[in-house]
Protein backbone atom coordinates (compact mmCIF):
# COMPACT_ATOMS: atom_id res chain seq x y z
CA UNK A 1 0.00 0.00 0.00
CA UNK A 2 1.00 3.57 -0.32
CA UNK A 3 3.33 4.78 2.36
CA UNK A 4 2.10 8.31 2.90
CA UNK A 5 4.56 9.00 5.65
CA UNK A 6 7.65 7.87 3.80
CA UNK A 7 10.69 9.94 4.53
CA UNK A 8 10.97 11.12 0.97
CA UNK A 9 7.45 12.46 0.99
CA UNK A 10 8.02 14.25 4.27
CA UNK A 11 11.17 15.88 2.96
CA UNK A 12 9.53 17.38 -0.06
CA UNK A 13 6.25 18.33 1.57
CA UNK A 14 7.45 21.68 2.80
CA UNK A 15 8.97 22.75 -0.50
CA UNK A 16 5.84 24.31 -2.02
CA UNK A 17 5.38 26.19 1.25
CA UNK A 18 8.91 27.59 1.09
CA UNK A 19 8.23 28.65 -2.50
CA UNK A 20 5.03 30.42 -1.45
CA UNK A 21 6.79 32.21 1.39
CA UNK A 22 9.53 33.44 -0.95
CA UNK A 23 6.86 34.56 -3.38
CA UNK A 24 4.97 36.52 -0.75
CA UNK A 25 8.19 38.09 0.51
CA UNK A 26 8.95 39.31 -2.99
CA UNK A 27 5.44 40.63 -3.46
CA UNK A 28 5.45 42.39 -0.10
CA UNK A 29 8.80 44.02 -0.70
CA UNK A 30 7.81 45.00 -4.24
CA UNK A 31 4.58 46.58 -3.05
CA UNK A 32 5.86 48.37 0.03
CA UNK A 33 8.96 49.88 -1.55
CA UNK A 34 7.18 50.93 -4.74
CA UNK A 35 4.17 52.60 -3.17
CA UNK A 36 5.86 53.55 0.08
CA UNK A 37 8.80 55.41 -1.38
CA UNK A 38 6.89 56.31 -4.51
CA UNK A 39 4.42 58.51 -2.77
CA UNK A 40 5.99 61.94 -2.81
CA UNK A 41 6.20 62.58 -6.53
CA UNK A 42 8.49 65.44 -7.31
CA UNK A 43 10.52 64.91 -4.17
CA UNK A 44 12.26 61.68 -5.07
CA UNK A 45 15.71 60.83 -3.79
CA UNK A 46 17.99 59.35 -6.43
CA UNK A 47 20.13 56.29 -5.83
CA UNK A 48 22.61 55.24 -8.53
CA UNK A 49 20.73 57.50 -10.90
CA UNK A 50 17.31 55.98 -10.25
CA UNK A 51 14.37 57.17 -8.17
CA UNK A 52 14.49 55.59 -4.71
CA UNK A 53 11.25 53.60 -5.10
CA UNK A 54 12.38 52.18 -8.41
CA UNK A 55 15.81 51.24 -7.13
CA UNK A 56 14.39 49.29 -4.20
CA UNK A 57 11.34 47.67 -5.75
CA UNK A 58 12.83 46.72 -9.12
CA UNK A 59 16.57 46.38 -8.63
CA UNK A 60 17.07 45.41 -4.99
CA UNK A 61 13.95 43.22 -5.04
CA UNK A 62 15.16 41.30 -8.07
CA UNK A 63 18.68 40.76 -6.76
CA UNK A 64 17.40 40.03 -3.28
CA UNK A 65 15.00 37.32 -4.34
CA UNK A 66 17.67 35.61 -6.43
CA UNK A 67 19.93 35.42 -3.37
CA UNK A 68 17.13 34.29 -1.05
CA UNK A 69 16.08 31.67 -3.58
CA UNK A 70 19.59 30.26 -3.76
CA UNK A 71 19.84 30.07 0.02
CA UNK A 72 16.39 28.55 0.42
CA UNK A 73 17.10 25.83 -2.11
CA UNK A 74 20.45 25.04 -0.56
CA UNK A 75 18.95 24.63 2.91
CA UNK A 76 15.39 23.51 2.45
CA UNK A 77 15.23 21.50 -0.73
CA UNK A 78 16.05 17.84 -0.91
CA UNK A 79 17.70 16.13 -3.83
CA UNK A 80 15.26 13.28 -3.62
CA UNK A 81 14.81 10.72 -6.27
CA UNK A 82 11.90 11.39 -8.56
CA UNK A 83 11.32 7.81 -9.42
CA UNK A 84 8.38 6.22 -7.71
CA UNK A 85 7.81 2.55 -8.25
CA UNK A 86 4.38 1.23 -9.09
CA UNK A 87 3.49 0.64 -5.44
CA UNK A 88 3.90 4.31 -4.62
CA UNK A 89 6.92 3.80 -2.38
CA UNK A 90 10.22 5.57 -2.99
CA UNK B 1 19.47 51.02 -48.72
CA UNK B 2 19.68 48.09 -46.39
CA UNK B 3 22.97 47.66 -44.65
CA UNK B 4 24.06 44.08 -45.10
CA UNK B 5 26.15 43.89 -41.95
CA UNK B 6 22.82 43.80 -40.19
CA UNK B 7 22.22 40.37 -41.61
CA UNK B 8 25.53 38.78 -40.63
CA UNK B 9 24.60 38.00 -37.02
CA UNK B 10 21.14 36.90 -38.11
CA UNK B 11 22.52 34.42 -40.62
CA UNK B 12 24.99 33.12 -38.05
CA UNK B 13 22.15 32.63 -35.62
CA UNK B 14 20.12 30.64 -38.11
CA UNK B 15 23.12 28.51 -38.97
CA UNK B 16 23.46 27.65 -35.29
CA UNK B 17 19.81 26.67 -35.22
CA UNK B 18 20.36 24.31 -38.12
CA UNK B 19 23.35 22.73 -36.39
CA UNK B 20 21.31 22.20 -33.25
CA UNK B 21 18.46 20.65 -35.18
CA UNK B 22 20.78 18.19 -36.88
CA UNK B 23 22.32 17.26 -33.56
CA UNK B 24 18.89 16.77 -32.04
CA UNK B 25 17.80 14.69 -34.96
CA UNK B 26 20.85 12.46 -34.64
CA UNK B 27 20.29 11.91 -30.94
CA UNK B 28 16.66 11.24 -31.61
CA UNK B 29 17.39 8.53 -34.14
CA UNK B 30 19.20 6.59 -31.43
CA UNK B 31 16.07 6.67 -29.33
CA UNK B 32 13.71 5.67 -32.07
CA UNK B 33 12.15 2.34 -31.65
CA UNK B 34 8.43 1.72 -31.57
CA UNK B 35 7.87 2.57 -27.94
CA UNK B 36 9.98 5.62 -27.57
CA UNK B 37 9.43 7.62 -30.73
CA UNK B 38 6.74 9.64 -29.05
CA UNK B 39 8.61 9.92 -25.82
CA UNK B 40 11.61 11.28 -27.67
CA UNK B 41 9.71 13.51 -30.10
CA UNK B 42 7.37 14.99 -27.49
CA UNK B 43 9.43 14.98 -24.26
CA UNK B 44 13.03 14.49 -25.33
CA UNK B 45 13.19 11.20 -23.42
CA UNK B 46 13.14 13.17 -20.22
CA UNK B 47 16.79 14.11 -20.37
CA UNK B 48 16.80 17.83 -19.64
CA UNK B 49 19.39 19.14 -17.23
CA UNK B 50 19.08 22.32 -15.14
CA UNK B 51 20.33 24.89 -17.61
CA UNK B 52 18.28 23.58 -20.51
CA UNK B 53 15.15 23.39 -18.39
CA UNK B 54 15.66 26.90 -17.06
CA UNK B 55 16.29 28.36 -20.48
CA UNK B 56 13.44 26.61 -22.15
CA UNK B 57 10.98 27.83 -19.55
CA UNK B 58 12.34 31.36 -19.71
CA UNK B 59 12.52 31.43 -23.48
CA UNK B 60 9.09 29.92 -23.92
CA UNK B 61 7.58 32.33 -21.47
CA UNK B 62 9.22 35.51 -22.78
CA UNK B 63 7.87 36.34 -26.15
CA UNK B 64 7.21 39.29 -28.42
CA UNK B 65 5.43 41.06 -25.61
CA UNK B 66 8.47 40.98 -23.35
CA UNK B 67 10.73 42.23 -26.10
CA UNK B 68 8.63 44.62 -28.11
CA UNK B 69 5.12 45.05 -26.79
CA UNK B 70 5.91 45.59 -23.11
CA UNK B 71 8.87 47.92 -23.64
CA UNK B 72 6.70 49.82 -26.14
CA UNK B 73 4.21 50.51 -23.38
CA UNK B 74 7.06 51.43 -21.02
CA UNK B 75 8.08 54.01 -23.61
CA UNK B 76 4.68 55.66 -23.31
CA UNK B 77 3.99 55.23 -19.62
CA UNK B 78 7.38 55.21 -17.96
CA UNK B 79 8.93 53.45 -14.98
CA UNK B 80 5.55 52.34 -13.65
CA UNK B 81 5.33 49.83 -16.48
CA UNK B 82 8.73 48.43 -15.57
CA UNK B 83 7.40 47.97 -12.05
CA UNK B 84 4.50 46.03 -13.51
CA UNK B 85 6.72 43.86 -15.69
CA UNK B 86 8.85 42.88 -12.68
CA UNK B 87 5.87 40.93 -11.43
CA UNK B 88 7.18 38.23 -13.74
CA UNK B 89 10.44 37.74 -11.85
CA UNK B 90 9.16 34.95 -9.56
CA UNK B 91 7.29 33.19 -12.37
CA UNK B 92 9.93 30.57 -13.07
CA UNK B 93 10.57 29.46 -9.51
CA UNK B 94 6.87 29.54 -8.71
CA UNK B 95 6.03 27.27 -11.64
CA UNK B 96 8.76 24.74 -10.99
CA UNK B 97 8.45 24.93 -7.23
CA UNK B 98 4.70 24.42 -7.02
CA UNK B 99 4.20 22.09 -9.96
CA UNK B 100 7.55 20.56 -10.71
CA UNK B 101 8.07 17.73 -8.30
CA UNK B 102 4.47 16.70 -8.10
CA UNK B 103 4.33 16.52 -11.88
CA UNK B 104 7.51 14.48 -11.98
CA UNK B 105 6.30 11.83 -9.60
CA UNK B 106 3.08 11.46 -11.52
CA UNK B 107 4.85 11.44 -14.84
CA UNK B 108 7.06 8.57 -13.81
CA UNK B 109 4.17 6.40 -12.73
CA UNK B 110 1.91 7.05 -15.66
CA UNK B 111 4.39 7.76 -18.43
CA UNK B 112 2.90 11.19 -18.98
CA UNK B 113 4.15 12.87 -22.06
CA UNK B 114 1.77 15.69 -22.48
CA UNK B 115 -0.09 18.04 -20.25
CA UNK B 116 -3.32 16.38 -21.34
CA UNK B 117 -1.88 13.02 -20.23
CA UNK B 118 -1.64 14.49 -16.75
CA UNK B 119 -5.29 15.57 -16.87
CA UNK B 120 -6.29 12.14 -18.10
CA UNK B 121 -4.38 10.50 -15.27
CA UNK B 122 -6.08 12.66 -12.68
CA UNK B 123 -9.64 12.89 -13.94
CA UNK B 124 -11.56 9.81 -14.95
CA UNK B 125 -13.93 11.45 -17.41
CA UNK B 126 -12.83 11.55 -21.07
CA UNK B 127 -14.55 14.91 -21.48
CA UNK B 128 -11.82 16.56 -19.46
CA UNK B 129 -9.08 15.72 -21.87
CA UNK B 130 -11.19 16.32 -24.95
CA UNK B 131 -12.03 19.81 -23.69
CA UNK B 132 -8.38 20.28 -22.85
CA UNK B 133 -7.24 19.28 -26.33
CA UNK B 134 -9.73 21.63 -27.98
CA UNK B 135 -8.73 24.54 -25.74
CA UNK B 136 -5.05 23.94 -26.37
CA UNK B 137 -5.51 23.84 -30.13
CA UNK B 138 -7.66 26.97 -30.33
CA UNK B 139 -5.71 29.18 -27.94
CA UNK B 140 -2.30 28.03 -29.08
CA UNK B 141 -3.02 28.67 -32.74
CA UNK B 142 -4.29 32.16 -31.88
CA UNK B 143 -1.22 32.80 -29.80
CA UNK B 144 1.16 31.55 -32.45
CA UNK B 145 -0.44 33.77 -35.08
CA UNK B 146 0.03 36.76 -32.78
CA UNK B 147 3.68 35.85 -32.27
CA UNK B 148 4.34 35.39 -35.99
CA UNK B 149 2.76 38.73 -36.77
CA UNK B 150 4.77 40.42 -34.01
CA UNK B 151 7.99 38.97 -35.33
CA UNK B 152 7.32 39.83 -38.95
CA UNK B 153 6.42 43.40 -38.03
CA UNK B 154 9.61 43.74 -36.03
CA UNK B 155 11.65 42.42 -38.90
CA UNK B 156 9.92 44.84 -41.22
CA UNK B 157 10.56 47.77 -38.92
CA UNK B 158 14.19 46.96 -38.32
CA UNK B 159 15.35 45.99 -41.76
CA UNK B 160 13.03 47.90 -44.01
CA UNK B 161 12.29 44.64 -45.78
CA UNK B 162 8.77 43.60 -46.48
CA UNK B 163 6.59 42.07 -43.81
CA UNK B 164 6.12 38.96 -45.89
CA UNK B 165 9.83 38.25 -46.24
CA UNK B 166 10.35 38.51 -42.50
CA UNK B 167 7.39 36.22 -41.93
CA UNK B 168 8.74 33.77 -44.46
CA UNK B 169 12.24 33.66 -43.01
CA UNK B 170 11.57 32.94 -39.44
CA UNK B 171 8.17 31.34 -39.93
CA UNK B 172 9.62 28.69 -42.17
CA UNK B 173 12.68 28.16 -39.97
CA UNK B 174 10.76 27.58 -36.79
CA UNK B 175 8.33 25.21 -38.49
CA UNK B 176 11.24 23.33 -40.02
CA UNK B 177 13.33 22.82 -36.93
CA UNK B 178 10.34 21.92 -34.81
CA UNK B 179 9.06 19.46 -37.37
CA UNK B 180 12.36 17.70 -37.84
CA UNK B 181 13.89 18.09 -34.43
CA UNK B 182 10.96 17.51 -32.10
CA UNK B 183 11.05 18.38 -28.41
CA UNK B 184 14.80 18.02 -28.12
CA UNK B 185 15.40 20.56 -30.89
CA UNK B 186 12.81 22.79 -29.26
CA UNK B 187 14.51 22.87 -25.87
CA UNK B 188 18.04 23.04 -27.21
CA UNK B 189 17.21 25.93 -29.51
CA UNK B 190 15.38 27.51 -26.58
CA UNK B 191 18.59 27.33 -24.60
CA UNK B 192 20.49 29.11 -27.35
CA UNK B 193 17.67 31.58 -27.69
CA UNK B 194 17.56 32.27 -23.96
CA UNK B 195 21.25 33.12 -24.02
CA UNK B 196 20.77 35.30 -27.10
CA UNK B 197 17.92 37.17 -25.45
CA UNK B 198 19.91 37.88 -22.32
CA UNK B 199 22.92 39.10 -24.25
CA UNK B 200 20.83 41.16 -26.67
CA UNK B 201 18.98 42.90 -23.88
CA UNK B 202 22.20 43.73 -22.07
CA UNK B 203 23.75 45.18 -25.22
CA UNK B 204 20.80 47.38 -26.07
CA UNK B 205 20.46 48.61 -22.51
CA UNK B 206 24.12 49.53 -22.39
CA UNK B 207 23.94 51.39 -25.70
CA UNK B 208 20.80 53.23 -24.70
CA UNK B 209 22.17 54.45 -21.37
CA UNK B 210 25.42 55.46 -22.98
CA UNK B 211 23.71 57.39 -25.78
CA UNK B 212 21.44 59.08 -23.27
CA UNK B 213 24.30 60.38 -21.16
CA UNK B 214 23.95 58.22 -18.07
CA UNK B 215 21.09 56.98 -15.94
CA UNK B 216 20.46 59.94 -13.68
CA UNK B 217 20.55 62.38 -16.56
CA UNK B 218 18.00 60.33 -18.48
CA UNK B 219 15.71 59.98 -15.45
CA UNK B 220 15.72 63.69 -14.79
CA UNK B 221 15.05 64.35 -18.45
CA UNK B 222 12.08 61.96 -18.32
CA UNK B 223 10.66 63.97 -15.44
CA UNK B 224 10.77 67.11 -17.54
CA UNK B 225 8.88 65.43 -20.40
CA UNK B 226 6.21 64.25 -17.98
CA UNK B 227 6.66 63.93 -14.22
CA UNK B 228 4.39 60.89 -14.21
CA UNK B 229 6.99 58.93 -16.16
CA UNK B 230 9.12 58.32 -13.10
CA UNK B 231 6.28 57.47 -10.73
CA UNK B 232 4.91 54.02 -9.95
CA UNK B 233 1.50 54.91 -11.33
CA UNK B 234 2.85 56.03 -14.67
CA UNK B 235 2.21 58.93 -17.01
CA UNK B 236 -1.27 60.40 -16.49
CA UNK B 237 -1.88 57.89 -13.74
CA UNK B 238 -2.39 55.24 -16.38
CA UNK B 239 -1.36 52.41 -14.05
CA UNK B 240 -3.65 52.59 -11.04
CA UNK B 241 -3.41 49.95 -8.34
CA UNK B 242 -6.38 47.72 -9.34
CA UNK B 243 -4.92 47.48 -12.80
CA UNK B 244 -1.47 46.48 -11.67
CA UNK B 245 -2.90 44.06 -9.15
CA UNK B 246 -4.83 42.32 -11.92
CA UNK B 247 -1.50 41.82 -13.59
CA UNK B 248 -0.30 40.01 -10.50
CA UNK B 249 -3.13 37.60 -11.08
CA UNK B 250 -2.57 37.33 -14.82
CA UNK B 251 1.19 36.85 -14.91
CA UNK B 252 2.00 36.21 -11.30
CA UNK B 253 -0.46 33.53 -10.23
CA UNK B 254 -2.55 32.22 -13.05
CA UNK B 255 0.52 31.33 -15.09
CA UNK B 256 0.49 28.13 -13.09
CA UNK B 257 -2.31 27.21 -15.47
CA UNK B 258 -0.30 27.66 -18.66
CA UNK B 259 0.16 24.28 -20.32
CA UNK B 260 3.20 25.27 -22.34
CA UNK B 261 5.33 26.07 -19.31
CA UNK B 262 3.96 23.33 -17.06
CA UNK B 263 4.56 20.82 -19.84
CA UNK B 264 8.28 21.49 -19.49
CA UNK B 265 8.19 20.09 -15.99
CA UNK B 266 7.62 16.67 -17.49
CA UNK B 267 10.91 16.59 -19.31
CA UNK B 268 13.72 17.12 -16.84
CA UNK B 269 16.27 14.68 -15.51
CA UNK B 270 16.27 14.87 -11.73
CA UNK B 271 15.64 17.03 -8.69
CA UNK B 272 18.96 18.80 -9.00
CA UNK B 273 18.02 19.84 -12.55
CA UNK B 274 14.86 21.39 -11.17
CA UNK B 275 16.66 23.30 -8.44
CA UNK B 276 19.24 24.66 -10.84
CA UNK B 277 16.47 25.62 -13.23
CA UNK B 278 14.68 27.60 -10.54
CA UNK B 279 17.72 29.70 -9.80
CA UNK B 280 19.08 30.13 -13.33
CA UNK B 281 15.62 30.75 -14.74
CA UNK B 282 14.81 33.47 -12.25
CA UNK B 283 18.11 35.24 -12.81
CA UNK B 284 17.90 35.15 -16.61
CA UNK B 285 14.18 35.90 -16.89
CA UNK B 286 14.35 38.76 -14.41
CA UNK B 287 17.35 40.30 -16.08
CA UNK B 288 15.97 40.14 -19.60
CA UNK B 289 12.61 41.61 -18.67
CA UNK B 290 14.15 44.35 -16.53
CA UNK B 291 16.68 45.34 -19.18
CA UNK B 292 14.23 45.41 -22.09
CA UNK B 293 11.61 47.39 -20.25
CA UNK B 294 14.22 49.86 -19.06
CA UNK B 295 15.28 50.38 -22.66
CA UNK B 296 11.68 51.19 -23.48
CA UNK B 297 11.18 53.62 -20.63
CA UNK B 298 14.58 55.31 -20.94
CA UNK B 299 14.18 55.43 -24.70
CA UNK B 300 11.52 58.07 -24.26
CA UNK B 301 14.22 60.53 -23.32
CA UNK B 302 16.93 59.22 -25.61
CA UNK B 303 14.87 58.87 -28.80
CA UNK B 304 11.82 61.06 -28.29
CA UNK B 305 8.86 61.44 -30.56
CA UNK B 306 7.98 57.85 -31.41
CA UNK B 307 4.24 57.66 -31.88
CA UNK B 308 3.40 53.98 -32.01
CA UNK B 309 4.39 51.87 -28.99
CA UNK B 310 5.35 48.82 -31.03
CA UNK B 311 7.78 50.90 -33.07
CA UNK B 312 9.65 52.08 -29.99
CA UNK B 313 12.15 49.25 -29.67
CA UNK B 314 12.97 48.96 -33.39
CA UNK B 315 13.44 52.71 -33.68
CA UNK B 316 15.56 52.95 -30.55
CA UNK B 317 17.70 50.07 -31.75
CA UNK B 318 18.33 51.69 -35.09
CA UNK B 319 19.22 54.96 -33.40
CA UNK B 320 21.66 53.79 -30.77
CA UNK B 321 23.38 50.81 -32.36
CA UNK B 322 25.49 50.18 -35.42
CA UNK B 323 23.88 47.90 -38.02
CA UNK B 324 25.96 44.89 -36.97
CA UNK B 325 24.92 45.16 -33.34
CA UNK B 326 21.36 45.88 -34.41
CA UNK B 327 21.53 42.55 -36.19
CA UNK B 328 22.80 40.90 -33.00
CA UNK B 329 19.98 42.49 -31.13
CA UNK B 330 17.22 41.45 -33.51
CA UNK B 331 18.18 37.87 -32.88
CA UNK B 332 16.83 38.50 -29.35
CA UNK B 333 13.15 39.09 -30.03
CA UNK B 334 13.28 36.66 -32.94
CA UNK B 335 14.57 34.12 -30.47
CA UNK B 336 11.87 35.03 -27.98
CA UNK B 337 9.18 34.54 -30.59
CA UNK B 338 10.57 31.36 -32.08
CA UNK B 339 11.04 29.79 -28.69
CA UNK B 340 7.46 30.51 -27.73
CA UNK B 341 6.10 29.27 -31.03
CA UNK B 342 8.15 26.08 -31.14
CA UNK B 343 6.85 24.94 -27.78
CA UNK B 344 3.26 25.61 -28.73
CA UNK B 345 3.69 23.97 -32.09
CA UNK B 346 5.09 20.76 -30.63
CA UNK B 347 2.31 20.71 -28.06
CA UNK B 348 -0.39 21.13 -30.69
CA UNK B 349 1.15 18.28 -32.60
CA UNK B 350 1.27 16.17 -29.45
CA UNK B 351 -2.35 16.99 -28.75
CA UNK B 352 -3.48 15.75 -32.12
CA UNK B 353 -1.17 12.78 -32.49
CA UNK B 354 -1.03 11.43 -28.97
CA UNK B 355 -3.98 12.79 -27.05
CA UNK B 356 -6.60 12.52 -29.75
CA UNK B 357 -5.52 10.09 -32.44
CA UNK B 358 -3.33 7.63 -30.53
CA UNK B 359 -5.56 7.57 -27.49
CA UNK B 360 -9.01 7.57 -28.99
CA UNK B 361 -8.63 6.14 -32.47
CA UNK B 362 -5.88 3.62 -31.87
CA UNK B 363 -6.88 3.04 -28.27
CA UNK B 364 -3.21 3.10 -27.28
CA UNK B 365 -2.62 -0.14 -29.12
CA UNK B 366 0.89 -0.18 -30.54
CA UNK B 367 0.09 -3.13 -32.72
CA UNK B 368 -2.21 -1.03 -34.84
CA UNK B 369 0.46 1.23 -36.22
CA UNK B 370 4.04 0.98 -37.34
CA UNK B 371 6.66 3.26 -35.85
CA UNK B 372 7.36 4.66 -39.28
CA UNK B 373 3.71 5.67 -39.64
CA UNK B 374 3.63 7.38 -36.25
CA UNK B 375 6.78 9.23 -37.11
CA UNK B 376 5.42 10.42 -40.44
CA UNK B 377 2.11 11.34 -38.92
CA UNK B 378 3.77 13.43 -36.20
CA UNK B 379 6.07 15.26 -38.59
CA UNK B 380 3.32 15.99 -41.06
CA UNK B 381 0.97 17.17 -38.31
CA UNK B 382 3.58 19.58 -36.95
CA UNK B 383 4.25 20.91 -40.44
CA UNK B 384 0.58 21.37 -41.28
CA UNK B 385 -0.26 23.24 -38.07
CA UNK B 386 2.76 25.44 -38.71
CA UNK B 387 1.59 26.22 -42.20
CA UNK B 388 -1.93 27.02 -40.98
CA UNK B 389 -0.52 29.51 -38.49
CA UNK B 390 1.67 30.96 -41.23
CA UNK B 391 -1.33 31.34 -43.51
CA UNK B 392 -3.31 33.21 -40.87
CA UNK B 393 -0.37 35.50 -40.25
CA UNK B 394 0.05 36.55 -43.85
CA UNK B 395 -2.74 39.10 -43.57
CA UNK B 396 -2.21 40.36 -40.04
CA UNK B 397 -5.28 41.25 -38.03
CA UNK B 398 -5.15 44.65 -36.38
CA UNK B 399 -6.00 43.41 -32.96
CA UNK B 400 -2.65 41.67 -32.46
CA UNK B 401 -1.87 42.50 -28.85
CA UNK B 402 -5.45 41.80 -27.91
CA UNK B 403 -5.32 38.33 -29.45
CA UNK B 404 -2.17 37.37 -27.60
CA UNK B 405 -3.38 38.55 -24.23
CA UNK B 406 -6.71 36.91 -24.89
CA UNK B 407 -5.11 33.55 -25.66
CA UNK B 408 -2.92 33.83 -22.57
CA UNK B 409 -5.78 34.67 -20.25
CA UNK B 410 -8.05 32.12 -21.86
CA UNK B 411 -5.56 29.32 -21.26
CA UNK B 412 -5.24 30.35 -17.64
CA UNK B 413 -8.97 30.65 -17.04
CA UNK B 414 -9.41 27.13 -18.38
CA UNK B 415 -6.40 25.28 -16.98
CA UNK B 416 -5.47 26.93 -13.70
CA UNK B 417 -8.09 25.15 -11.60
CA UNK B 418 -7.77 21.61 -12.98
CA UNK B 419 -4.00 21.84 -12.59
CA UNK B 420 -3.66 23.28 -9.11
CA UNK B 421 -6.66 21.58 -7.55
CA UNK B 422 -5.75 18.36 -9.27
CA UNK B 423 -2.32 18.36 -7.68
CA UNK B 424 -3.22 19.63 -4.24
CA UNK B 425 -6.85 18.83 -3.45
CA UNK B 426 -7.98 15.29 -2.84
CA UNK B 427 -11.61 16.02 -3.53
CA UNK B 428 -11.01 17.45 -7.01
CA UNK B 429 -12.87 15.42 -9.58
CA UNK B 430 -14.06 15.31 -13.18
CA UNK B 431 -17.29 17.23 -12.63
CA UNK B 432 -15.31 19.99 -10.98
CA UNK B 433 -12.84 20.07 -13.85
CA UNK B 434 -15.39 20.03 -16.66
CA UNK B 435 -17.68 22.67 -15.13
CA UNK B 436 -14.75 24.87 -14.18
CA UNK B 437 -13.17 24.71 -17.64
CA UNK B 438 -16.44 25.66 -19.31
CA UNK B 439 -17.29 28.32 -16.74
CA UNK B 440 -13.82 29.83 -16.85
CA UNK B 441 -13.80 30.02 -20.64
CA UNK B 442 -17.31 31.46 -20.85
CA UNK B 443 -16.66 34.03 -18.16
CA UNK B 444 -13.46 35.06 -19.84
CA UNK B 445 -15.16 35.47 -23.21
CA UNK B 446 -18.00 37.38 -21.59
CA UNK B 447 -15.85 39.85 -19.68
CA UNK B 448 -13.65 40.49 -22.68
CA UNK B 449 -16.46 41.03 -25.15
CA UNK B 450 -18.85 42.96 -22.96
CA UNK B 451 -16.18 45.17 -21.45
CA UNK B 452 -17.75 44.88 -18.04
CA UNK B 453 -15.12 45.48 -15.41
CA UNK B 454 -14.96 44.12 -11.90
CA UNK B 455 -13.70 46.90 -9.61
CA UNK B 456 -11.30 48.14 -12.27
CA UNK B 457 -9.59 44.80 -12.81
CA UNK B 458 -8.91 43.04 -16.10
CA UNK B 459 -11.09 40.07 -17.25
CA UNK B 460 -8.81 37.37 -15.85
CA UNK B 461 -9.65 38.30 -12.26
CA UNK B 462 -13.41 37.67 -12.25
CA UNK B 463 -13.03 34.76 -14.70
CA UNK B 464 -10.54 33.01 -12.46
CA UNK B 465 -12.67 33.69 -9.39
CA UNK B 466 -15.68 32.14 -11.12
CA UNK B 467 -13.63 29.17 -12.32
CA UNK B 468 -12.44 28.52 -8.77
CA UNK B 469 -15.87 28.76 -7.18
CA UNK B 470 -17.41 26.53 -9.84
CA UNK B 471 -14.63 23.99 -9.48
CA UNK B 472 -15.11 23.67 -5.75
CA UNK B 473 -18.90 23.49 -5.90
CA UNK B 474 -19.01 21.04 -8.79
CA UNK B 475 -16.40 18.82 -7.16
CA UNK B 476 -18.49 18.49 -4.02
CA UNK B 477 -21.54 17.68 -6.10
CA UNK B 478 -19.74 14.88 -7.90
CA UNK B 479 -18.15 11.67 -6.71
CA UNK B 480 -14.59 11.37 -5.47
CA UNK B 481 -12.14 9.98 -8.00
CA UNK B 482 -11.33 6.27 -7.52
CA UNK B 483 -8.57 5.38 -5.10
CA UNK B 484 -6.23 4.04 -7.73
CA UNK B 485 -6.06 7.48 -9.27
CA UNK B 486 -5.64 9.26 -5.95
CA UNK B 487 -2.84 6.91 -5.01
CA UNK B 488 -0.73 8.00 -7.95
CA UNK B 489 -1.04 11.57 -6.79
CA UNK B 490 0.04 10.84 -3.23
CA UNK B 491 -3.36 11.46 -1.67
Amino acid sequence: MKDKNSKENKKTDKEPIVVLILYLLFFGFWYLTAYGFGNDAGKYKFIFGMPEWFFYSCIVGYIGICILLYIAIKFFFADTSLIKDKKGKD
Amino acid sequence: MINFSLFVPIILYFLLLIVITCYANKKARLAYNKGSFMEEYFVGSRSMGGIVLAMTIVATYTSASSFVGGPGVAYKLGLGWILLSMIQVPTVFLTIGILGKKFARVACCTNCMTFTDFLRARYSSPFVDILSSIAILIFFVASMVAQFVGGARLFEALTGNSYFIGLLIFGISVVLYTTFGGFRAVVLTDTLQGAVMAIASFVILYCTIKTGGGLEHIMKHLATIDPGLITPTGANNAIPKPFIMSFWVLVGIAILGLPQTTQKCLGYKDAKAMHDAMIIGTIVCGFTILAMHMVGALGRAVVPGIEVGDMAIPTIVRSVMSPFWAGVFIAGPLAAIMSTVDSMLIMCSATIVKDLYFHYVLKEDWAKISSKKIKNFSTITTAIIGLIVFAFAITPPDLLVWINLFAFGGLEAVFFCPTIFGLYWKRANSSGAICSMLAGASAFFYFNISGVSFYGTTPIVPSLAIAIIVFVLASFLGKKEPDKILEIFDF
